[in-house]
């Protein structure tokens, strides 16, 4: 009876239980599109990195993220690849440059120079043309998100980066920049071509080691080796990266801050309705502690209420929120909603609703059973 | 038909109507007194009342307004506790309760019924019913066909699935007895039932009480200010001032609703 006392006592007042559920429904899609955002965030600060095969970057002393790094002797990547324990040291450019579109105009891009066949960073999600197509003379990949942005259609466009012409060789989906900064795979050699960068020169090396080889040690080793250098681990360079951006930045912390925003307001609206609702059901409150019951049994009636608001409004914001997420995906913030989001939210806006039900708890147990004479 | 008045008999154990003499006592007050408000603004409201409940018996309590009649209900009913004196309610003596033990206690032991029946709106008769039986724990079909029961016993059985809202005040009235009857009480304590009914339904719900009173295991308390409701107890007793001021024992039996019409009847031609 507990369940069909808070579902009639909610259903009861429709206009009460609409308030209540927008409340919630708002709630729900500001913290789903805040946390969603960071999530998206998150992944794309720290895709470059995940993405690359190895397990050490050797890296400009200082670097704080993927795209902003200095270069670095190619002299560093010998060293490390002369270094016990280490299979293969793997060069890998990346810098902002210049893209000129062929419709006029130009915009910034972060120019990715690797070679397939070293197996180190090679573009991932290809929808069109093949990566070892980047062989080809000019050739660049980019992702199809850009395409506007790039003043570039299809396959075969061209457009100039630096003094040189490139041609659009494939197209991946979901490689997409923090920065907002499309992407443009090459070769190594064109890459530096486009950037002018010296022969002398890349950006990071990206060690692989053998098996068994310790990777604290192999680290020690090739930081005594270059000591104007920095030697990361793969997760203390994504650690870094996240840090610098989302953090360092205030990005992440504007995001988490909005979903807390988004989680008070729904708990005082929804605080403020169930407490509205209680005192509204309060000569109701009273005679079920007339009739003897326990204070666990009212207090089951209103967390019942709560709970069956948190699932309603979860319901409600969690449509809304995942045709929102349908929507970014193919814009250059997309929002990510994952399993781990989803029962996050859920339990989130179940807690929301529990701390809601607080106030209510306490009104319906300072009544004094008496009233049910007075009425 | 009142056959005895006893002034201040307030430790007097009359012999019940059947002439038993040791009915049961199902509720026993001894000197209760309570005091309302605070400083300047303290009243007393009970002074040193002691009263018992016989089961098998329907008692009155009557008095003007302000005589402190509700405090007493309240007492009895476990929902407030004395300031001084005591209260045995079936075995069980309240002194020293928490609240938590007196809402066992009303669980177990006491049915009420209210003048403004507070009846759940938002629930149908028969889930009105449930819910005093789902306090008590009892549930699923157990506790469906019970609650249809007390209704079939207080003549609703056509009511089940009636909204508060779309039944007379004298079928919510029913409701509620069949609420305070389905947790099979010792004892039934109403506030002034019949007060927001007309003469028809009043006294269709004092007959009801009545009937429920005969039970050997049970005591009705009724607090009224209604003359009519009279011819239907076994007991009366009255109160003012925070002291019962009489008691007055119906030796004669109780009229059932067709004979106080028949009599009322016969009066009238006479």
């Amino acid at each position: 009876m507990t369940f069909t006392l808070a579902f009639r006592n909610l259903f009861h007042d429709r206009v009460r239980l609409t308030v209540t559920l927008v409340g919630i429904l708002f709630s729900i899609v500001l913290v789903a599109i805040q946390l969603g955002l960071y999530l998206g965030a998150r992944s794309m600060i720290i895709s470059m990195i995940d993405r690359a095969h190895g397990d050490l970057w050797v890296m400009a002393y200082g670097t704080k993220n993927f795209e902003e790094a200095q270069p670095i002797n190619a002299r560093d990547r010998y060293a490390a690849l002369a270094t016990p324990g280490v299979a293969d040291a793997i060069p890998i450019i990346a810098s902002f440059t210049d893209w000129r579109k062929p419709t006029g105009g130009s915009t910034l891009v972060v120019v990715i120079g690797t070679d397939n066949e070293d197996g180190g960073l090679a573009p991932w999600n290809v929808v069109e043309g093949d990566v070892t197509g980047l062989g080809a003379r000019d050739a660049v990949m980019i992702d199809k998100t850009y395409l506007n942005e790039l003043g570039v259609k299809k396959i075969g466009d061209t457009a100039e980066v630096g003094a040189s012409r490139v041609r659009v060789s494939g197209l991946t989906d979901g490689i997409r920049s923090f920065t907002v900064t499309p992407y443009v795979f090459t070769t190594i050699s064109r890459a530096r071509a486009l950037i002018d960068m010296p022969a002398d020169k890349i950006t990071y090396a990206l060690v692989r080691l053998q098996p068994g080889a310790d990777v604290e040690s192999v680290r020690s080793a090739i930081q005594a080796k270059v000591p104007d250098g920095e030697v990361l681990t793969t997760a203390e360079f994504r650690t870094r990266s996240l840090n610098h951006w989302l953090f360092a930045t205030g990005a992440g912390v504007a995001l988490i801050g909005g979903a807390v925003l988004g989680l008070l307001v729904g708990t005082v609206i929804v605080a403020q309705t169930l407490y509205s609702s209680t005192k509204d059901h309060l000569n109701e409150f009273a005679t079920l502690r007339a009739l003897g019951s326990s204070s666990g049994y009212i207090h089951r009636v209103i967390l019942m209420q709560a709970a069956l608001s948190a699932v309603l409004g979860y319901a409600l914001g969690m449509t809304i929120a995942m045709a929102v997420v349908y929507l970014s995906e193919h814009t250059a913030l997309p929002i990510i909603m994952t399993p781990g989001l989803a029962a996050l939210l859920l339990a989130l806006t179940v807690g929301m609703c529990a701390i809601s039900a607080l106030s209510a708890i306490g009104k319906v147990m300072r009544i004094d059973p008496a009233m049910v004479f007075n009425r | 038909m009142i056959a005895e008045t006893v002034t201040l008999a307030a430790d007097a154990r009359p012999p019940s109507p059947s002439g038993e003499e040791h009915a049961t006592i199902v509720l026993e007050a001894q000197h209760i007194t309570k005091e309302l408000g605070r400083g300047a603004g303290k009243v007393r409201a009970l002074k040193g009342v002691s009263l018992s409940l016989r089961a098998g018996e329907l008692t009155l309590l009557m008095g003007p307004s302000g005589s402190g009649k509700t405090t007493l209900l309240s007492i009895l009913g476990c929902i407030l506790t004395p300031s001084e004196g005591s209260l045995v309610v079936a075995g069980h003596s309240t002194a020293g309760l928490t609240p938590e033990q007196l809402a066992n206690l009303r669980r177990q032991h006491i049915g009420f019924i209210f003048q403004s029946y507070n009846l759940f709106p938002t629930l149908t008769a028969e889930e009105n019913v449930r819910v005093a039986l789902d306090v008590r724990g009892k549930r699923g079909s157990e506790a469906v066909v019970a609650a249809q029961r007390a209704l079939h016993r207080v003549g609703l059985r056509h009511k089940l699935k009636s909204y508060p809202g779309n039944m007379s005040g004298g079928e919510q009235q029913r409701v509620a007895v069949a609420r305070a009857l389905a947790g099979s009480p010792s004892v039934m304590l109403a506030d002034e039932p019949t007060a927001a009914l007309d003469s028809e339904n009043g006294l269709a719900v004092m007959q009801l009480l009545s009937e429920i009173a005969k039970d050997k295991s049970r005591a009705v308390l009724a607090v009224t200010h209604d003359p009519r409701t009279v011819p239907f107890a076994n007991r009366v007793l009255r109160i003012e001032d925070g002291v019962i001021v009489g008691e007055e024992r119906r030796t004669e039996g109780v009229e059932t609703i067709h004979e106080l019409a028949r009599n009322r009847k016969r009066k009238a031609n006479a």
